[in-house]
């Protein structure tokens, strides 16, 4: 007979007791709008560096992206600022750089996403948006200012890659750092939440490029959403050229995605008991059935099975994968960062 | 360099939470939160069952997470003694120590930064013992320098069986159990 | 009095946690030594009221606030480490549901409605009754029920009016029939404090006394002390307590039947000549008898009746001859179990006996105290009636008064009526067995005064509710009990009452004014009373004030250093064989009866303490509250198992006469039998007016509805009741 462990603790803090639960909505939402802006920084620099002029899908990726990322990015900004108990010290983050801290690095880097945005937005605004810079004439200055200059592009575009890459791989390694918590502790979940926010990404700028086809080529906004959901659609016939890149991309990132939760999890497995536990959170305790259906399932396979379909024209083009990309996304974030929360050094009694 | 730390025997201990109280009153710790608690662990089947009963607060680790983990510098090591204690006035709450901590020994304060036990800092610089130890009626808890091969603290480490919390965490804590 | 809507309800507990600390840091603090500063650090030494060990403490005021109470490092009983409620205590100034003001009620008894008035309103109300009580019955129509230190003026105005139908509870319901099973034996009681020297004991054997939990601070110092020098440590308990949990031997003994272990190691004793021979020879009667009648009490007799093996009952009687006479059998504190507690408190007497270890080191000590001349005072007029409580001599070793005997003649009118009590400092409904029949008996009453710091359950009956400061806000009698060292503490204000709240002294002072009894208070006020009292007796009252506690000279504690070895029983020694028991028909060596059991299914609800709440007096000390805020009921993990419950969940207990308790949360444990369940005493209150401690946990009280009282000195025996688990919905 196994001996019976009774662990009897007096402890009652708020947020600590019975089982952390420090963060709640405000970091998983955080995360994905993170990931999201990484991953449209990483795509907007490449397209600007690898841009052939006057193709609106490289228009898509290299403006409206990052002009949306700037969007999220704010908003996501915000939901961090909500989450801090002790807002009004907010500002000591910009005093110092704790070099052990991955979010003194995050604060930083979230400093410079800002400028390396703004300047990918920047150089091709005018062709992306018209009506914008007719309005504004300056801001056509400003693009012909950077186009003018190769190795300013080039700059800005490496350096959107690259803030884009820290950007998604920090949040990971934050999570991953915290040791206390088990199922954060791999080094894959900075990866993982990169190749995440890339596929968020790519699914993104897809919804953002086929809803931006001229309006003679696509049914009624509301109807074609609708129609995605309820069924396959008389769809507007997508750009040959971008339809497949950016689904095609979209179907890489998901399958790395995969293999790098694969990996995530067989480490953990492999890895001490309390580790094991804390995987086991996700795959066969009180996690499983939102880990295997919404994130697995919902967010990973399944579109990765109607793109592949899609661009063998099996069937008809819809933005469900894409929806269930970012659904997907999200879901993952929200899982790890509550399940993450309960795994812990102390094995669960009995 | 001293390395303050704590030893308890936990078979002298029984329990009774008056570290708990006394810490409360000490550091004016608000209601519904606790610096240190008491924690009953039970083996075995009855009549054969095995207790150990511990004190337990911050371990004021030698490696520790919830210092490398802190944005600002808030959370830091004191200058003397190794004891790891929070900066109010830099902490913004974004409770990344409360998730570094393998011991769940933060928590936030009602006003808005992180606390948790100081070692007494203020009573150990007057030359006094923390609070917790003062008080302790079954004189189960010894505070002392580690790193002086003669303290009571390294005397009793030396002389009998102990152990501390999670040291597969590594984090290196600085409070051993007799057993 | 003025007329008021029985609709109007006024809160007796007004004021928010804010609104105290404002009027406490606004408030004049009265110096005990030294002039009164309002900032910076100041102490003040006094003596702690949590429980009756009445440890001495230093308050320390920073600022003008009460900041935290430490121990004396003068005082003997705490060594200047006090326990977690005296820690704690300064949760019971700030309390915002204690009373605020005199309190009369509006409508019926038990309804919790009162209007506010002044104390003049409040105690000529009381003495007007008590008057009318007297002249329409007589004096001693009027009972008091007292619980420590603070009630030696209520008892000195109550004999002045006439009245010694006085009793403390603690002794029918709780330390009485070990008092009386040790005086039958010894002459002498345990005292309290206990003189139990565990400090020198060598082997120490605790029969359910859960040390540790019960946090007597001097036991439970010298307790571990001893654990970590590695005492042999014996304990029998249906339950493993902490003490158990630190055992070289841990005796799972069927409830109700540990007369039976008792009687089998002195089977064994005896048999084996384990016993200290030339003690025994010297100071022993009756020994031959004795023997004889402990013969038939094997531990294979044993063995079926308590579940403990023969082979164990050996081990652990000769365990402990190995250490005699440093083999410390602890009498326990609250004894009244099961109906038969004098005579298993007799056999604890006799087990030292065998042992040597009365009047000897490691054993039981011969404690001494300070003597402290009384104030003179008129002499008291004398009795018209025999006392209530034990008619006939009924219980005829009872020598204190039977608070349940009180209760009774109130229910019954026999042997004459009794019309009015003054309840102070006891939660009566929780104190006195079935609390219906206080109930029934309480609405017998003329009268209803009580006494308290908290709106108590007793308080809630009352027709007069008169609020006491907390001993951090007054002076008190002076404290010196016998003990290992002889001492005076001084109880002195650390912070002024926040409210309308008196210290005892006054109100009992007051009260007897109003009843013309002016003369028996010759002293105008407390300082007064205490300065002249230590004047008398060559002490200086400023030193007192300064340093809390005089210490006196110990003089020798044990028969080999030359403390008396006197016995003031019959025999004048140690009486192992009680010839006056005999005579009045009981049995003169111990018995074994074995406890009745309950009915099928159903587990015997034992009580216990936790050593950060005293009784029912501290649940709505926020600070106590925070390291423990609810009971749970222990159930064997098997047992839990079986009906489908685990940790956490939560139920209700009904007993055998179909009382219901309030929900309670489950602790499924390996450490209890599976017969049995468990809780810690004092939760559950019904006071609404008690606003934070109101429905948290669930109250041993209520369901404690059927006891069995001892025929040698009236105690209540409560553990004989049982419960069976409801789960919710």
């Amino acid at each position: 007979m196994i001996a019976l462990t009774e662990l009897t603790v007096s402890r009652h803090n708020p947020l600590v007791d019975p089982t952390l639960h420090v963060w709640e909505w405000q970091i998983p939402i955080y995360l994905f709008f993170g990931g999201l802006v990484a991953g449209l920084m990483i795509i907007a620099g490449v397209r600007l560096i690898a841009m052939r002029p006057k193709q609106r899908e490289a228009l898509v990726c290299c403006t409206i992206g990052p002009i949306v990322g700037l969007a999220f990015l704010s908003l996501g900004m915000f939901v961090l600022f909500l989450d801090l108990s002790h807002k009004l010290y907010v500002w000591r983050l910009y005093t110092t750089f704790q070099i052990t801290s991955p979010m003194s690095w995050g604060s930083w880097i979230l400093l410079l996403v800002y400028p390396a945005l703004l300047g990918n937005a920047l150089a091709h605004l005018p062709e992306a948006i018209p009506a914008l810079a007719k309005r504004f004439p300056i801001l056509v200055t400003w693009s012909d200012f950077i186009l003018a200059r190769q190795k300013l592009v080039l700059s800005i575009g490496v350096a959107n890659m690259l803030v884009g890459i820290a950007l998604g791989i920090y949040t990971g390694i934050l999570l991953g750092t915290l040791g206390a918590r088990l199922l954060w502790n791999s080094a894959l979940l900075g990866p993982l939440f990169l190749f995440s926010g890339l596929s968020t990404a790519a699914a993104v700028l897809h919804g953002i490029l086929v809803l931006t086809t001229p309006d003679e080529e696509r049914p009624a906004f509301a109807d074609f959403l609708l129609s995605s959901l309820a069924r396959l659609v008389e769809a507007r016939p997508l750009d040959k050229k971008v339809g497949p890149v950016l689904a095609g991309a979209d179907n890489s990132f998901l399958t790395i995605e995969l293999g790098l939760l694969c990996l995530f999890l067989i480490g953990h497995l492999s890895s001490t008991g309390a580790h094991q536990q804390a995987a086991g959170l996700l795959l066969t305790g009180s996690y499983a059935a939102v880990f295997w259906v919404l994130v697995v399932g919902m967010g990973i396979l399944l579109p990765l099975v109607l793109q592949t379909l899609e661009l063998e024209n099996r069937i008809q083009h819809t933005l469900a994968p894409a929806m269930l990309v970012v659904f997907g996304g999200l879901a993952l974030r929200f899982i790890l960062v509550f399940a993450g929360q309960e795994s812990h050094w102390l094995q669960a009694l009995n | 360099m001293s390395r303050y730390g704590m030893v308890i025997d936990t078979r002298r201990c029984v329990g009774c939470h008056d570290c708990v109280v006394a810490c409360k009153t000490e550091n004016g710790v608000p209601e519904g939160y606790s610096r240190d608690w008491i924690v009953e662990e039970a083996h075995g089947k009855f009549p054969t069952v095995q207790l150990e009963i511990r004190s337990e607060r911050c371990n004021h680790c030698d490696n520790p997470p919830c210092v490398s983990c802190c944005p600002t510098g808030a959370s830091h090591v004191h200058e003397r003694g190794g004891v790891v204690l929070v900066t109010h006035d830099k902490c913004i709450g974004c409770k990344a120590c409360l998730a570094a901590c393998p011991y769940d020994a933060r928590f936030i304060h009602p006003d808005g930064y992180a606390d948790k036990c100081t070692f007494c800092i203020h009573r150990v610089e007057a030359g006094l013992d923390p609070a917790c130890v003062s008080v302790c009626p079954t004189h189960c808890m010894h505070f002392g320098d580690l790193d002086d091969p003669l303290s009571e603290v390294s005397r009793l480490l030396n002389s009998r069986p102990h152990h501390p919390l999670i040291p597969e965490a590594g984090t290196k804590p600085c409070i051993f159990y007799l057993t | 009095m003025s007329n008021l809507s029985r609709r109007r309800f006024l809160k007796i507990g007004a004021g928010t946690i804010a609104a105290a600390g404002a009027l406490e840091g606004a408030g004049r603090v009265m110096a005990g030594a030294g002039n009164a500063a309002q900032s910076g650090l100041r102490t003040v030494p006094t003596f702690c009221n949590v429980c009756f060990w009445e440890c001495g403490a230093i308050a320390s005021i920073r600022d003008g606030k009460l900041w935290k109470i430490e121990g004396n490092p003068l005082d003997p009983l705490s060594n200047g480490r006090l326990c977690p409620r005296g820690t704690g205590g300064i949760g019971a100034h700030s309390d915002p549901d204690r009373l605020r003001s005199p309190l009369i009620r509006v409508s019926e008894r038990g309804e919790e409605k009162w209007k506010e008035v002044t104390w003049d309103e409040a105690l000529n109300f009381v003495a007007e009754k008590m008057q009318k009580i007297k002249s329409t019955y007589c004096p001693e129509s009027f009972a008091a029920f007292i619980h420590g230190l603070g009630g030696t003026f209520f008892k000195h105005t109550l004999r002045a009016y006439g009245t010694d139908n006085i009793a403390a509870p603690s002794f029918a319901q709780c330390r009485g029939p070990r008092d009386v099973g040790f005086t039958l034996t010894y002459g002498d009681d345990v005292r309290s404090p206990e003189r139990t020297d565990i400090e020198n004991a060598q082997c120490i054997v605790l029969i359910g006394s859960h040390l540790g939990e019960n946090m007597h601070n001097t036991q439970v110092q010298e307790f571990a002390h001893a654990v970590g020098r590695g005492v042999s440590l014996i304990v029998a308990d249906p339950r493993l307590s902490v003490a158990a949990s630190k055992a070289k031997f841990y005796l799972p003994v069927k409830a109700g039947t540990d007369i039976a272990l008792l009687l089998a190691w002195m089977n064994v004793i005896v048999g084996e000549k384990l016993y200290d021979k030339e003690y025994v020879d010297k100071y022993g009667f009756g020994f031959e008898q004795f023997s004889a009648e402990v013969q038939a009490f094997t531990p294979e007799w044993a063995y079926p009746e308590t579940g403990i093996d023969p082979d164990t009952i050996r081990a652990t009687a000769r365990e402990m001859a190995r250490y005699r006479p440093a083999t410390l059998i602890h009498p326990g504190r609250h004894s009244s179990w099961y109906g038969d507690d004098a005579q298993r408190s007799r056999a604890i007497a006799l087990l030292n006996a065998l042992m040597g270890s009365w009047g000897r080191k490691g054993g039981l000590y011969v404690p001494a105290k300070m003597d402290v001349p009384a104030y003179p005072h008129l002499p008291y007029p004398q009795p018209g009636k025999p006392d209530v409580d034990n008619p006939n001599n009924k219980f005829p070793f009872a020598n204190e008064t039977i608070s349940t005997g009180i209760r009774e003649a109130t229910l019954t009118g026999e042997p004459y009526p009794v019309k009015g009590w003054l309840v102070y400092a006891t939660n009566l409904l929780n104190s006195l067995a079935n609390q219906a029949e206080t109930i029934r008996a309480i609405q017998q009453l003329d009268l209803l005064v009580v006494v308290d710091t908290i709106p108590s359950e007793i308080a809630g009956w009352a027709d007069v509710v008169l609020p006491e400061s907390t001993y951090l806000e007054r002076y008190d009698e002076l404290h010196s009990e016998a003990f290992k060292h002889p001492f005076i503490a001084l109880r002195q204000p650390v912070v002024e009452a926040p409210g309308e709240q008196k210290p005892n002294w006054w109100i009992a002072k007051k009260l007897a004014e109003k009843l013309g009894l002016s003369a028996y208070y010759p002293w105008n006020d407390i300082e007064e009373y205490l300065a002249a009292r230590l004047k008398a007796g060559g002490y200086s009252f400023d030193e007192l004030k300064r340093n809390g506690v005089i210490l006196g000279k110990q003089p020798p504690i044990y028969f080999e250093d030359g403390a008396p070895a006197v016995f003031d029983t019959p025999s004048k020694k140690i009486e192992f064989y009680s010839m006056q028991l005999k005579q009045a028909g009981f049995d003169p060596v111990p018995r074994y009866t074995r406890p009745e059991p309950g009915p099928a299914n159903s587990f015997r609800l034992l009580f216990g303490r936790a050593p950060m709440h005293s009784f029912s007096r501290t649940q709505s000390n926020h600070l106590l509250m925070d390291l423990m805020s609810e009971n749970a009921v222990w159930v064997n993990a098997t047992e839990a198992g079986r009906l489908g419950l685990k940790s956490g969940d939560y139920v209700r207990l009904r007993n055998q006469d179909g009382q219901l308790s309030s929900r309670i949360r489950v602790k499924a444990t390996e450490r209890i039998r599976p017969d049995c369940v468990y809780m810690v005493h004092g939760f559950g209150h019904t006071s609404r007016e008690l606003r934070f401690a109101f429905g948290k946990g669930a109250s041993d009280s209520q369901l404690i509805t059927r006891y069995k009282t001892d025929p040698l000195m009236g105690g209540t025996g409560v553990n004989v009741n049982f419960v069976t688990i409801e789960t919710e919905a």
